[in-house]
């Protein structure tokens, strides 16, 4: 019989956190609500105007191609990093030298601020001077990224799978070296393909970092600012304007708090109903 | 009120949410909660239906102050109804 006494005071030991959770992130959230259902230049000059900022988000076109830009950018990045990562941790060695070599080689993109990145493609992707659009303009592609919207896209989809493909491998890499080899013994007797494995032994052992991989792409692609504005600055026009950056031209650039704050919190509202749909497929894994 | 510029409406709202949040506290100490599978097709606990509930509710609203800002009501009485369903039966 269990006759410990429950005791939960441990939980008192989680408050300092949740005060400086509650004025660095709580009490800012709600003050952003607060904003967005009012016209508000500073403190003696406001009015309360209902819904009319949401409405009017909305129904702007910019807001809507935005968001449709946000959403391919995403869901094209997920589309090729995935795969591709998986791809490379499996065709990475199970252990020695040259595996620990490569873990830090793929590693190293991680490591680089986004402002680098963005600022290295940029001197990259150059149609006059950078070793990618030169090249590509001497095999006959005439490539100019600040030019043409399909090519900033390919130039930015390129930054994106450079820059995080290997935190998908990094992660896939760590979960195939969770498989035991009794595993792939047993396919191995019973005459299983490659393929076969792969689909059979080593997806469903892979299933749990691939939400976890898929997450993080997801929230990180769904945010991303800094990268598209040092590579195109949400140009050739708008064809790269992305949610965030559009948010900043409208709190930081125009001083619009209300219109921005009612954005913030449809942006904000998108990205918690994603955290809910990954949180439950967690969830339903682990029970 | 004046502090951080706020105004009835917004304290109203997150007075009714921290309530909601003592309310579930309360229940909790009282009428511990179990997992259960209602008509939504997922194991829900009752933290779990009040959060979906809210979080529908404020797509339902965006919807609403989307299609048709002028009647925003209408909304609401679809939203309340939803949460309603969603706690009881979800």
């Amino acid at each position: 019989m269990d006759n410990r006494v429950k005791d939960n005071r441990a939980w008192l030991g989680v408050l300092p956190v949740l005060l400086i959770v509650a004025f660095s992130g709580v009490i800012p959230l709600m003050t952003v609500v607060n904003y967005s259902f009012q016209d508000i230049l500073d403190f003696d000059n406001r009015f309360f105007v209902g819904f009319q900022w949401y409405s009017q988000t909305l129904n702007d076109p910019r807001f809507i191609t935005a968001f449709a830009r946000q959403l391919l950018f995403t869901a094209s990045i997920l589309a090729i990093e995935i795969p591709l990562g998986i791809m490379v941790a499996k065709g990475m060695p199970r252990q020695g030298k040259k595996a620990t070599a490569i873990l830090l080689f793929l590693a190293v993109p991680l490591l680089i601020p986004s402002n680098v990145v963005g600022t290295i493609w940029q001197l990259f992707a150059r149609p006059d001077i950078g070793l990618m659009g030169v090249s590509l303009n001497y095999l006959g592609w005439n490539f100019n990224y600040t030019a043409s919207a399909s090519q900033a896209w390919f130039t930015l989809l390129a930054m994106d799978i450079w820059h995080w493909t290997s935190l998908v491998a990094l992660l896939s890499y760590s979960g195939l070296r969770s498989i035991p080899d009794p595993y792939y013994q047993a396919a191995e007797l019973d005459g299983a393909s490659h393929w076969q494995t792969f689909r059979w032994v080593e997806l469903p052992k892979l299933k749990s970092v691939l939400i976890i991989a898929t997450l993080l792409r997801l929230m990180d692609s769904f945010m991303i600012y800094t990268e598209p504005l040092v590579l195109t600055g949400g140009g050739p026009g708008s064809s790269t304007t992305f949610l965030s950056q559009h948010l900043a031209t409208m709190a930081v650039g125009q001083f619009d708090l209300g219109p921005a704050a009612a954005f913030s919190v449809i942006y904000f509202l998108f990205i918690l109903l994603f955290c809910w749909f990954f949180y439950t497929i967690v969830m339903s894994e682990s029970d | 009120m004046t502090w951080m510029a706020w105004i009835t409406p917004t304290v109203i709202f997150f007075a009714a949410i921290a309530a909601l949040l003592v309310t579930l506290v309360i229940l909790e100490l009282f009428h511990p909660t179990e997992k259960r599978r209602g008509f939504l097709q997922l194991k829900t606990t009752r933290g779990d239906r009040v959060f979906i509930s809210l979080l529908s509710t404020a797509f339902i609203h965006l919807f609403a102050v989307a299609v048709f800002p002028a009647s925003i009501w209408l909304g609401s009485f679809a939203a309340v109804a939803w949460a309603i369903l969603v706690l009881t039966w979800g």
